[in-house]
């Protein structure tokens, strides 16, 4: 996808230098989820994603209000993307993204105040996860509009279920419990350890080994077959 | 121990900055190979924040007590201008400095460590001088992670590691051990 | 801008003609303009749910450590005297407040101030009721902690730990094993007591510190 390699064909008028290649909108919405999973695969927004994983109820709560975020910024940047000079496309990604985390900020504060309190000043830290920028400068800023939502709704998606996954191991072994509901019995000695900071770096260094070790045995699996 | 004693060891050790509360976590992976750079970027990011604690405090007193729902908006202005303005500086009156730190200012702006003391000292309604020294131990507390993760990467390097466990999954397990040690420092604020 | 251009960065961008300054500096101010009045307006909109819950937190709070009062009057300290008038907000720190609470028959029953001091990992923020004249404590509730889960965090739902300060008159001390029957005592919880004597210390020294200024207030300017 170098630029300026073939000249734009005739049917495509909004040819822009490094634009993603052209495809389904599924496979936008897809790419986020799996392949291109933001932290799992990408390890970008850490910094949420760890914070506050630990509980289910606030690693839900962060990846909605991020994915809220990003279909506001994508939508935005990709509706803007003629108009913004490109000087000032950062500075300008910025303030949009900004905008939107302060809108979802305080709609949460107006909507669920106990988890607006629980995740406290990481709900404004939305405005630095890497992602969101990633995402507007890389792709929103590229392509029509409907991709660049369906690029949002995917990576949105992959986030939070990234986010579930972790704040759910986290909650179910270190407090035994599932969005407060007591899963595994009195006689379960919760491992406090898990909720504290060092748990979350475990729970995502343990789910990287794991995906790490899959993808070895099914390349070997290849292997064998050819 | 006195207050602002307090703030500083507790951002410094107990909270600390990245191990504890999370924030810097970007160049705490990415930048941490080699620990020349790590702990200069470490350097870099502690006078950011002196700076960025400097300017958030000024706009909290005077500026944002009519328009709090603008503080977000405000702080990452204030930072990308802040870390622009610094950059040029820097490359004007010291070109040595300049080689060695310039190419990290950039990479500050979206480190959350940055925007995070700001919204930290405001929602812990901090003095100015509750404040410098939040930053001071912030950013020194990001330096001792960033150095001390990157010493052990190092050795890691030369280390006999299973090829599956090689890359990010066990950097990860590393960093939770040292934030395991770092939870050793809890209940240093509480004289007994 | 510390994600990776996958899909091409600076260098794959064809070179092209700048963008004269006012342009730059027109989109800047339009797009900030845009964005202040999407943002105010939103906050106008949600102001008022967002200050009921903060009164419905408050609210709760005070109950529970004046022993539910029909109606309670606000303090604020400012230049170190308390005032009934709300200060001008100046800054974004808010004047440190005292409630008073009064039973239905006006007679009054005790006051709630706050306190913050480190505990185990971070700072712990008490809100605590009593008695002025007698000196006794109503009760105590941890507005805000990050202590040890399962341990520290006893502090604010471990009910035989909490239910043992009504009655008891600061300065007091956490021990091991109390005496019984001394009113200046309280066990600590096994395995949180740096957690349990950081509830004591906040206590105490939020009393000794608001003490003076409600007897000044009782004197000048109780009506």
């Amino acid at each position: 996808m170098t630029a300026g390699a073939s000249p734009p064909p005739a049917n495509q008028p909004e040819f822009v230098p490094g634009a993603p290649p052209p495809a389904a909108l599924t496979t936008d919405i897809w790419r986020g989820i799996a392949r291109d999973n933001p932290v799992l695969v990408q390890l970008l927004g850490l910094c949420p994603a760890m914070a506050v994983t630990n509980t289910l109820a606030n690693g839900l709560a962060m990846g909605t209000a991020t994915m809220l975020v990003l279909l506001g910024s994508e939508l935005f940047v990709s509706l803007l993307r003629k108009v913004i000079p490109h000087e000032v496309r950062i500075t300008s990604y910025v303030l949009i993204i900004a905008t939107f985390v302060t809108v979802v900020d305080l709609l949460l504060a107006a909507t669920f105040p106990d988890i607006s309190k629980a995740l406290g000043p990481f709900m404004p830290l939305i405005v630095v996860n890497c992602m969101v920028l990633g995402r507007a400068e890389a792709f929103a800023a590229k392509v029509r509009p409907v991709r660049a939502m369906a690029d949002a709704v995917g990576m949105g998606l992959g986030f939070t279920l990234a986010l579930v996954l972790i704040s759910g191991l986290r909650e179910l072994l270190g407090m035994g419990s599932l969005l407060g509901a007591n899963l595994l019995g009195p006689n379960f000695e919760p491992w406090v350890f898990m909720v504290m900071p060092p748990g979350g770096f475990l729970t995502l260094g343990i789910i990287l080994l794991c995906m790490a070790w899959f993808t070895d045995i099914r390349r070997r699996r290849a292997q064998e077959a050819a | 121990m006195s207050n602002l004693a307090w703030i500083f060891v507790s951002t410094l050790l107990v909270s600390n900055f990245t191990l504890a509360m999370f924030l810097g976590l970007c160049p705490f992976f990415g930048v941490t190979a080699k620990i020349g750079t790590a702990w200069r970027l470490g350097v870099a990011n502690t006078f950011v924040m002196l700076l960025t604690a400097l300017s958030a405090w000024t706009l909290n007193t005077y500026v944002l007590t009519q328009v709090p729902f603008l503080r977000t908006i405000a702080f990452i202005v204030v930072i990308a201008s802040g870390v622009q303005i610094v950059e040029m500086a820097i490359k004007k009156f010291s070109p040595v400095l300049f080689r060695q730190l310039g190419i990290f200012l950039p990479l500050i702006t979206t480190n959350c460590a940055i925007l995070g003391l700001a919204l930290f000292q405001t929602a812990r309604q901090y003095t100015l001088a509750e404040s410098i020294v939040f930053a001071l131990g912030g950013g020194m507390g990001l330096t001792l992670a960033l150095s001390l993760m990157a010493s052990i990467r190092e050795r890691m390097d030369v280390a006999d590691v299973p090829v599956v466990a090689r890359g990010m999954g066990l950097v990860l397990v590393v960093a939770s051990v040292l934030s395991m040690a770092f939870m050793g420092f809890a209940g240093m604020g509480s004289a007994p | 801008m510390t994600a990776p251009h996958r899909h091409g960065g600076p260098a794959a961008a064809a070179p092209r003609a700048s963008t004269p300054a006012w342009r730059l500096v027109a989109t800047l101010a339009i797009a900030g303009a845009i964005s202040g009045w999407l943002v105010s307006s939103v906050y106008q909109w949600t102001l008022p749910a967002i200050e009921q819950h903060a009164a419905e937190r408050e609210k709760a709070a005070v109950y529970e450590v004046l022993g539910a009062p029909a109606r309670w009057d606000t303090l604020y300290l400012v230049d170190d005297a308390l005032t009934r008038i709300a200060p001008a907000k100046t800054g974004f720190a808010r004047a440190p407040r005292a409630f008073v609470g009064f039973d239905a028959d006006g007679e009054r029953l005790g006051v709630a101030i706050t306190g913050t001091e480190p505990g185990f990992q971070d700072n712990v923020t008490i809100m605590v009721g009593f008695n002025p004249e007698t000196g006794a404590l109503i009760g105590f509730r941890v507005l805000e902690q990050k202590e040890t889960p399962g341990l520290g965090d006893k502090i604010e739902n471990d009910t035989i730990f909490t239910g043992q300060f009504a009655g008891q008159v600061p300065p007091l001390r956490g021990v091991k094993s109390p005496a019984g029957g001394k009113t200046d005592e309280v066990q600590t919880i096994t395995g949180a007591t740096i957690s349990s004597r950081a509830v004591v210390r906040i206590i105490n020294n939020a009393i000794a510190s608001w003490s003076p200024l409600l007897a000044a207030w009782d004197q000048g300017g109780a009506k």
